[in-house]
C-alpha cells in the first residue's frame, strides 16, 4: 500500500453508523467499502462483511448492509480475519522475571504430557485486551520447560488454543498440541545429550503404545514399569493416534532433519518450532509435510545451533512448499506477528503466504475450525486496518472477536490517557481515570 | 528479545569468581583520561571516491524533508545537499529516484562485541558483576571486534553505536562509542574525539544480582550506593584539583575514580539505565546532590510521565518503541512513551539494548512515530527520524560531528531502498565517513567476521 493509500485511509476515520434500530443484546455489523484480504477466496475489493450471531454471514463485492446493521465504513482500507500468535504466553505469564505471576513450566518430575496449561489459563489477564486492539484475536498458549533441577522431561506439556474476544470462555481447545523440547534445550533437559532427549521420547511413546495394549495389566500391577506416569500415558494416546500435533522445539538443520526422522518412525504430527536454520532443509520438511514456526527476525548465529539464521528463512520455506507460521521470542509483544511476516515478506515471502501465516495456517495446524479465513459461517474474527495490516505504521481501526465489537481500550490506553496532559490540571493523575 | 535479558539474567549468575586485583606499586593520579589517552583511537576512515546521490528524498535529522535532492559526500565529509549540486570530475553518481537518505543510523545502547554472537558462556563479558560499584571497567576492553553481529547491524543502517557494560551493577564501568566499521581491535573502532559514557543502573537489576551476595538487597540500598560512590569521587577529584593548584599531593591513581571525577568534570557522560518515573527523580536528586549532570535515562519505559521533569533537566530518554511488561519496572510501558516524550519537548531517542533490534531501529521509530500518530500528534518522519539520529548523536556529544546531513559533518549516511519507516525498507548503501561498509547488491562489500568463514560447512549466510 502506497503512502498516499495510508494518509487517505488515516483522514477516514472509522465512521460508525448505526442504520435503523439494531438489537442492543445482539447487533449486527456491516462493514462497508473494504478491501477484504479473504485468505481463502483472494482479495475482494468495495467488499461488504456482514456480521450476525458471532459469524460472518455474507461477505461481498458491493452488497447491501442488511437494514438495521452497525455500518463500519473501511473506506478502502484492508480487512483481514483476526491474527493468530502461533506460540505463545498470554493468560499463563505477567512479568517473565516474576516467578509468582508465571504459570508456563512444571517441575514436577511425575507430569509432563498431561501437563496442560490451560488449567491455569486466567482470561483476565490485561494481556488479552493489550493485544487484541493490535488486531491479534487468536493465540497458542504454550508451556516451556520448567526450570527443575537434574534430568528433566523433554515432553514440556499441553498447548491451548485460546481466543481473545470478551467474557471468560477464552480456551477452545485446551489439548491443542504437545509441546516437545529438542536441540540444546531438549539437551539440557535430557542431561546433557541430544541422543538421550530421543531415547527419552522414544521410551515415552513405546510405553504409551505398551500401555494402550495393556491396560488391565496395568491396573492389577501385572505390567513393567513405565517411564511416565498414568496421566502422561494417557496424554500420550491422541499423539500415537496423530490427533494431536507435536510441536518440537528445534533450530540446526541436522536436528531437524533427525526429528523428521524420528516423527516418521513414530508416526507423528509434526510442526517444528523455531527451525533457525530449517530453510537448509526446506525439501525434507516440504516433502514431510511438516510445518515451520518462526521467528522471522532471530537471524543471529546467536547458538552453535543457529549460525545459519538468516531473515530469508521463510521466505525460502515457503518458496519450497513448507507452510509457515509465526511467533514472537518477546512473550510480552505477541502483538508483534504482523511485523515478523512483513520482515518475512521483504525477505522473499510472498505476501498472501505470510498473511495465511498469521490467520489460516495456525488454524490448520492446530485443527481450529471456524476460524482463519473470510468466508460465510466463520467465527467473526474480523479487523479492520490503517494500512497494510504488515506494515509497520499501520494499526488496528476496529476489531471483532466471534461477532463482538472489542472496546479499543486497554491497562495500557488507560496508563496513556492519564498521563498524556501532564501538568495541565491541579489534581494528581491518580484522581484521573 | 526478552530472552535476550533473560540470558544476561542467567550468565551474571554464572559470574561469581572475584576479579583478580593488580595492587602493585601506586602510580599518582594527574588528570581524567581523555581522548588520546589509553587505549586510544586508531580510527582511520575507510577508502571512499566522491559520491554524488541524487534525486533522493532526504531526511536531514534536522526536521527537514528534502524532495528530489542531492547529497554530495566527499573526502569522507557531507560536502553539499540541495536541488542544484553539481558532481566533481570522478564522483560516483547514484540515481536515487524513489529512494531515501537519512543519516546514518546511532544506536545509543549496544552490546555488541561484549555479549557477542554466539552466546556462549566464554563470550559473556558484559558485566563485571563482582560488585556493585565498578566504575573502574571499561567496555571497550571486553569488546570482541569479530562479533558478527556488527555486519548484521551495518546491514540495518547502524554507522556508530554506543557499548555499554551491563545493568548488573549500580555503576557498571565506561561505555564507548564505535564506528561500525570492521576493525581487527577496539581500537580500530573507536568514534575520534567522543567522550566516554558512564553506564549506571537504577532498580530491579542490581537488587537481583546482589540481593543474596553483599547487597543492595534494596531500591535504598541502591541509592545508598550510588551516594557512597560519588562521596569518594568528589574527596578524589577535590584532592586532584588542589594538587594541581600546587596544594598539596595527588591521591595514589585510582582507576574507578578517575572514572567518576571524569563525570564530575564534565568530561564522561552518564547513561542511567532507569526504567521507573520516580526513580528517574530520586537519580535527578543525587545529580544534584553530587553536581553532575545526567546525560540520558535509558530503557526509560516511564518516562511519559515524567516527560516534564526530563525537559526541565535536559535529559534524553533512550527508549523502546514497545518492549513492555518482562519485568515489574517495565510494567506501564505504553506505545506512546516516545512520541509523548518528544510531545513534551524532551529529547526522545529510540534505542535497542538488542543485537535483533539494532538491525531495524527504523521499523522500531516507526512503530513510536505512528502510535504517536493514532492519538493525534501528527509527526511527521523528517521529525521521527531524529529519534535515531541527531537525537542519539546529542546524548552521545558527537552532534558536532554526526547525526545529521549538514556540510563539513560526517559522511555517516544510509540510502534505502524506500521509505525507512516501512517494513519493506533496506538500506542499500551504508556509508561511514564516506566509504561504503555496506552494500546490499555488492557481496564484496559486505562485512563477514573472521567466526562466519566456513562456519558452517562452507555455506555463505546472508544475514
Amino acid at each position: 500500500m502506497s503512502r498516499s493509500e495510508l494518509i487517505r485511509g488515516a483522514l477516514a476515520l472509522v465512521a460508525t453508523v448505526v442504520v435503523g434500530a439494531a438489537s442492543a443484546a445482539n447487533p449486527t455489523y456491516a462493514i462497508v467499502h473494504a478491501k477484504a484480504h479473504t485468505i481463502a477466496k483472494g482479495t475482494l475489493e468495495d467488499a461488504t462483511i456482514v456480521i450476525k450471531d458471532g459469524r460472518i454471514a455474507a461477505i461481498g463485492k458491493g452488497l447491501a448492509a442488511p437494514a438495521g446493521a452497525e455500518i463500519i465504513d473501511a473506506a478502502g482500507r484492508p480487512v483481514t480475519p483476526g491474527l493468530f500468535d502461533a506460540f505463545g504466553a498470554i493468560g499463563v505469564l505477567e512479568v517473565e522475571l516474576e516467578d509468582s505471576t508465571v504459570d508456563r513450566g512444571n517441575g514436577d518430575p511425575r507430569y509432563s504430557a498431561a501437563f496442560a496449561v490451560a488449567d491455569a489459563f486466567n482470561p483476565r489477564s490485561p494481556k488479552v485486551a493489550i493485544t487484541r486492539i493490535e488486531g491479534v484475536t487468536r493465540a497458542l498458549v504454550a508451556p516451556v520447560d520448567g526450570d527443575g533441577d537434574g534430568v528433566q522431561s523433554v515432553i514440556v506439556g499441553q498447548a491451548a488454543t485460546i481466543h481473545l474476544g470478551l467474557g471468560e470462555a477464552l480456551v477452545l481447545d485446551p489439548s491443542a498440541a504437545l509441546v516437545v523440547e529438542y536441540g540444546e534445550s531438549g539437551k539440557g533437559l535430557a542431561g546433557g545429550a541430544r541422543s538421550a532427549a530421543l531415547l527419552q521420547l522414544k521410551e515415552a511413546l513405546d510405553d504409551a503404545r505398551d500401555y494402550a495394549r495393556n491396560k488391565g495389566d496395568f491396573d492389577m500391577n501385572a505390567r513393567r514399569a513405565y517411564s511416565r506416569t498414568r496421566l502422561d500415558l494417557e496424554a500420550l494416546q491422541p499423539v500415537l493416534r496423530r490427533e494431536l500435533p507435536v510441536i518440537v522445539q528445534a533450530d540446526r538443520a541436522s536436528d531437524i532433519t533427525k526429528v523428521l526422522e524420528f516423527g516418521k518412525a513414530q508416526n507423528l504430527r509434526l510442526v517444528i518450532a523455531g527451525g533457525a536454520e530449517a530453510w537448509m532443509v526446506a525439501d525434507e520438511l516440504a516433502k514431510a509435510g511438516v510445518p515451520v514456526i518462526v521467528d522471522v527476525i532471530q537471524n543471529l548465529p546467536g547458538s552453535f545451533e543457529s549460525l545459519g539464521s538468516t531473515l530469508e528463512n521463510a521466505g525460502r520455506l515457503q518458496k519450497a512448499g513448507v507452510k509457515v507460521t509465526f511467533a514472537t521470542e518477546d512473550v510480552g509483544n505477541p502483538r508483534n506477528v504482523k511485523q515478523l511476516a512483513g520482515n518475512a515478506v521483504s525477505y522473499g515471502m510472498d505476501y498472501d503466504a505470510a498473511l495465511a501465516g498469521l490467520t489460516k495456517v495456525p488454524a490448520e495446524i492446530y485443527g481450529m475450525k471456524g476460524y482463519g479465513t473470510l468466508e460465510v459461517g466463520m467465527d467473526a474474527d474480523v479487523v479492520v486496518w490503517s494500512g497494510d495490516p504488515l506494515e509497520v505504521t499501520s494499526y488496528a481501526d476496529a476489531v471483532f472477536i466471534k461477532g463482538d465489537k472489542i472496546p479499543m481500550t486497554s491497562r495500557q490506553t488507560q496508563l496513556r490517557d492519564r498521563y498524556k496532559d501532564l501538568g495541565k490540571q491541579p489534581w494528581p493523575p491518580a484522581y484521573r481515570r | 528479545m526478552t530472552q535476550v535479558h533473560k540470558r544476561h539474567a542467567a550468565l551474571v549468575a554464572l559470574l561469581i569468581g572475584g576479579a583478580a586485583l593488580a595492587g602493585c606499586g601506586k602510580p599518582k593520579a594527574t588528570a581524567e583520561t581523555k581522548d588520546g589517552g589509553p587505549f586510544a583511537s586508531t580510527y582511520a576512515p575507510l577508502p571512499s571516491t566522491p559520491t554524488l546521490i541524487t534525486h533522493a528524498t532526504v531526511l536531514t535529522g534536522t526536521g527537514a524533508r528534502l524532495d528530489d535532492a542531492s547529497v554530495l559526500l566527499v573526502d569522507g565529509k557531507v560536502a553539499a545537499i540541495g536541488s542544484d549540486v553539481a558532481a566533481p570530475a570522478g564522483a560516483t553518481v547514484i540515481d536515487a529516484k524513489g529512494r531515501f537518505v537519512t543519516p546514518g543510523i546511532i544506536d545509543v545502547h549496544s552490546h555488541l562485541g561484549v555479549y557477542a554472537s554466539p552466546g556462549t558462556n566464554a563470550s559473556s563479558d558484559g558485566n563485571e558483576a563482582t560488585n556493585a560499584v565498578t566504575a573502574e571497567v571499561w567496555a571497550e576492553h571486553s569488546l570482541w571486534p569479530q562479533d558478527p553481529q556488527f555486519a548484521t547491524a551495518s546491514a540495518g543502517g547502524i554507522t556508530a553505536m554506543q557499548i555499554l557494560p551491563g545493568s548488573a551493577n549500580l555503576i557498571g564501568g565506561r561505555g564507548v562509542t564505535v564506528k561500525n566499521v570492521p576493525s581487527r581491535t577496539a581500537q580500530g573502532m573507536k568514534f575520534p574525539g567522543a567522550k566516554h559514557g558512564l553506564k549506571m543502573a537504577c532498580g530491579e537489576n542490581p537488587k537481583r544480582v546482589y540481593g543474596d551476595k553483599s547487597g543492595p538487597s534494596t531500591r535504598m540500598g541502591n541509592v545508598a550506593g550510588y551516594r557512597a560512590a560519588w562521596i569518594k569521587a568528589r574527596n578524589y577529584k577535590a584532592k586532584l584539583d588542589k594538587a594541581a593548584k600546587g596544594q598539596g599531593d595527588a591521591p595514589d591513581r585510582d582507576l574507578a575514580m578517575e572514572t567518576l571525577a571524569g563525570v564530575l568534570s564534565g568530561d564522561i557522560i552518564v547513561h542511567n539505565h532507569c526504567y521507573r518515573a520516580d526513580e528517574m527523580a530520586q537519580m535527578i536528586d543525587i545529580a544534584k546532590e553530587f553536581d553532575y549532570r545526567i546525560g540520558t535515562f535509558h530503557h526509560a519505559v516511564e518516562s511519559y510521565k515524567v516527560a516534564d521533569l526530563l525537559k526541565q533537566h535536559d535529559i534524553c530518554s533512550a527508549m523502546w518503541a514497545d518492549w513492555w511488561g518482562f519485568k515489574m519496572e517495565a510494567y506501564d510501558g505504553v506505545r506512546e512513551n516516545v512520541a509523548l516524550v518528544d510531545a513534551a519537548g524532551a529529547c526522545a531517542i529510540v534505542h535497542s539494548d538488542s543485537a535483533v533490534g539494532t538491525q531495524r531501529l527504523n521499523q522500531e521509530a516507526a512503530k513510536a512515530m505512528a502510535s504517536g500518530n493514532r492519538i493525534g500528534l501528527g509527526i511527521k518522519p523528517e521529525h521521527a527520524i531524529a529519534w535515531i539520529t541527531a537525537n542519539a548523536a546529542k546524548a552521545l556529544g558527537v552532534l558536532d560531528k554526526t547525526g545529521t546531513l549538514e556540510a563539513g559533518k560526517d559522511a555517516d549516511v544510509v540510502l534505502w531502498s524506500s521509505d525507512p519507516f516501512s517494513v519493506y525498507a533496506k538500506a542499500d548503501l551504508v556509508f561511514v565517513d564516506g566509504a561504503v561498509i555496506w552494500d546490499r547488491a555488492d557481496r564484496t562489500r559486505q562485512p563477514v567476521s573472521d567466526f562466519m568463514l566456513g562456519i558452517l560447512g562452507g555455506r555463505e549466510v546472508q544475514p
